[in-house]
């Protein structure tokens, strides 16, 4: 379980989050919800154990996060941001054997090769494993970078808006492919997921998180929290949860008085 | 593929020195060949430290338009000589052993660099725009501060502190190289220790984070080998601004392998080709003595002017 205690973070004196205080599930997918500019990627990156609160702490079992030495953090999380421009003339194979870095620290083993066409293979990057990552679409570069923490091996994933900018058919195959390791396999992970696609994280997360203005407004199991009220307070905007074949699909209803 | 083109540039840097040493040799053989030789490890060395910084400095600063060059590391390295010139006077600067002064010179840089790039690194990596005009802003500013120090000197004082100021591949003295190569050595290793870190390095200060790597302890390092390096080859040569963007990037279109103990050693020995197959062009083939730093800045200076005009985005 991760627990957070407490957590405050202030930027330049300004409040980034404050008073966060909730726990984050073993097994599953996390969604964590919440307008432009509520600290979402903040959280995130405390969660990482790449920033370090102001006040209060991320725990993983009894070790604070911020403070684990960054080998052996990177064992137990894996954090993939938002897309950023990727070197150049590297392939899809060498992005993803990145991923086993934080286990071989340079020396790759026959497990690490093994594990990393196993992680090209779940991710359908088989074909496209000698081409360069320049040369990808949108969705099939994000689908590499996903492989790669994958690869990573981590009981902890963490992903800053896998789906910015893809369109629906690799988003949800993405977040498929995500709820499949959430879930499934003899070693399930707790993946936690920054999204902005209402519909996505109704159909696929256990549990969400929603944070506004810094704050953790709601937390708890997808059904509880992805209702109408708690959403259109959320956004401030009316938002209703239609059931289509019985799935949940949020729906903006229209803009709010301007 | 890499390691041929690797042997094949190893090939042609053992050619080159061949021709240099051996073409037009006369009597008295011994004497004009250990003046050569000198000549020649002191041009080896120069390019492969510009090379070779080059490359893990583009990597830190996740940029391939700056060089330790272009933001003012020798300005710097000559700034901290002519200070000590200014210090100690003339003929103090000119008594001092030389050992002591390098090794004072060398720590100062290294000191310096890392204070400053150090700290820009650590607070607007992300920002490139931001890097690339501070860098740039610190060379010229570098620059302009050895200029001013150097109009505070009396002439005879000027005279001492200009002559270690000129790119110059003509005059290397011997105990210099001495001093040099243990340093050159040293840098060389710590840089191919460095690689595979670097690696992840190229794939942004973040992500490196995530996989585990002390960032800022590894831009550190860097730097620090990067001003060992720079340190060798002002000592030897003076300033060259465009030789690490030449050198760099030939090397990457030589052999376009993102793993540094590729790239490294690459942009290394393409330095070094250049210059001494430069020099043997120069001094035997047309008879001239000290135009190479010239051209090597010219060229240096086209490939900035391409590399700019190429990507839109910084």
């Amino acid at each position: 379980m991760m627990k957070i205690a407490d957590l405050h973070l202030a930027i330049d004196g300004k409040p980034i989050l404050t008073g966060i205080d909730t726990t984050i599930p073993e097994t599953g997918l996390t969604a964590l919800i919440g307008p432009n500019g509520a600290g979402k990627s903040s959280l995130l990156y405390c969660l990482a154990g790449l920033d370090r609160p102001t006040q209060g702490a991320v725990l993983l079992g009894d070790q604070d996060v911020a403070a684990m030495r960054p080998d052996q953090r990177a064992r137990q999380i894996a954090l993939l941001p938002q897309e950023n421009p990727a070197p150049p003339r590297l392939s899809v194979a060498d992005l993803v054997s990145f991923g086993r870095w934080p286990h071989h620290r340079g020396r790759p083993t026959e497990t690490d090769q093994a594990l990393v066409e196993d992680a090209l293979a779940d991710f359908d990057l088989g074909a496209l494993a000698t081409r360069r990552l320049d040369s990808l679409s949108g969705g099939q570069r994000q689908r590499a970078f996903v492989a790669m923490a994958h690869a990573q091996a981590t009981p902890w994933m963490l992903l800053d808006e896998p789906l910015a900018a893809l369109d629906p058919k690799y988003a949800s195959d993405i977040m498929a492919r995500l709820s499949r390791l959430a879930r499934n396999g003899q070693t399930p992970r707790a993946i936690t997921v920054v999204m902005h696609d209402l519909v996505m994280a109704a159909r696929h997360a256990d549990w969400v998180l929603c944070l506004k203005n810094g704050r953790l407004i709601h937390s708890g199991p997808a059904p509880s929290v992805m209702t109408g009220p708690v959403l259109s307070d959320l956004f401030d905007t009316p938002i209703e949860v239609a059931r289509i074949d019985g799935q949940p699909v949020p729906v903006i209803l229209s803009p709010a008085e301007a | 593929m890499a390691k041929t083109r690797l042997i094949w540039l190893a090939g042609a840097l053992a050619l080159a020195s061949a021709l240099y040493l051996g073409w037009g040799l006369r009597a008295p053989m011994g004497f004009i060949l250990s003046l050569r030789a000198v000549k020649l490890a002191a041009l080896m060395m120069v390019g492969a430290s510009v090379g070779a910084a080059t490359v893990m400095f583009q990597t830190i600063t996740q940029n391939r338009l700056l060089t330790p060059g272009i933001v003012g590391f020798d300005a710097l390295f000559i700034l901290i000589q002519t200070l000590l010139v200014l210090t100690l006077g003339g003929i103090g600067f000119s008594a001092l052993p030389e050992v002591s002064k390098f090794a004072v010179e060398t720590a100062c840089l290294c000191v310096i660099a890392i204070l400053m790039f150090g700290a820009i690194l650590r607070a607007g990596a992300q920002d490139m725009t931001r890097l690339v005009l501070t860098g740039v802003i610190f060379g010229i500013l570098m620059r302009g501060l050895t200029g001013f120090v150097q109009r505070l000197l009396d002439p005879s004082e000027f005279a001492v502190a200009q002559a270690a100021s000129f790119a110059s591949f003509s005059d290397v003295s011997a105990t210099r190289l001495a001093l040099a190569a243990p340093l050159f050595l040293l840098a060389m290793a710590g840089a191919l220790a460095l690689a595979p870190r670097l690696d992840v390095a190229g794939l942004g200060r973040i992500r490196a984070r995530a996989l585990g790597i002390d960032h800022d302890r590894l831009v550190i390092a860097a730097l620090a080998a990067v001003s060992l390096l720079v340190a060798v080859s002002t000592a030897l040569a003076g300033p060259v601004t465009f030789l690490g963007l030449l050198a760099a990037s030939l090397g990457q279109a030589i052999l376009p392998d993102w793993r540094h103990r590729m790239a490294i050693p690459a942009a290394a020995m393409t330095g070094a080709l250049i210059l001494v197959a430069g020099q043997t062009v120069f001094e035997r083939l047309l008879g001239l003595q000290s135009t190479l730093a010239v051209i090597v800045e010219f060229l240096g200076g086209l490939v900035f002017l391409a590399l700019v005009l190429r990507r839109q985005r910084i």
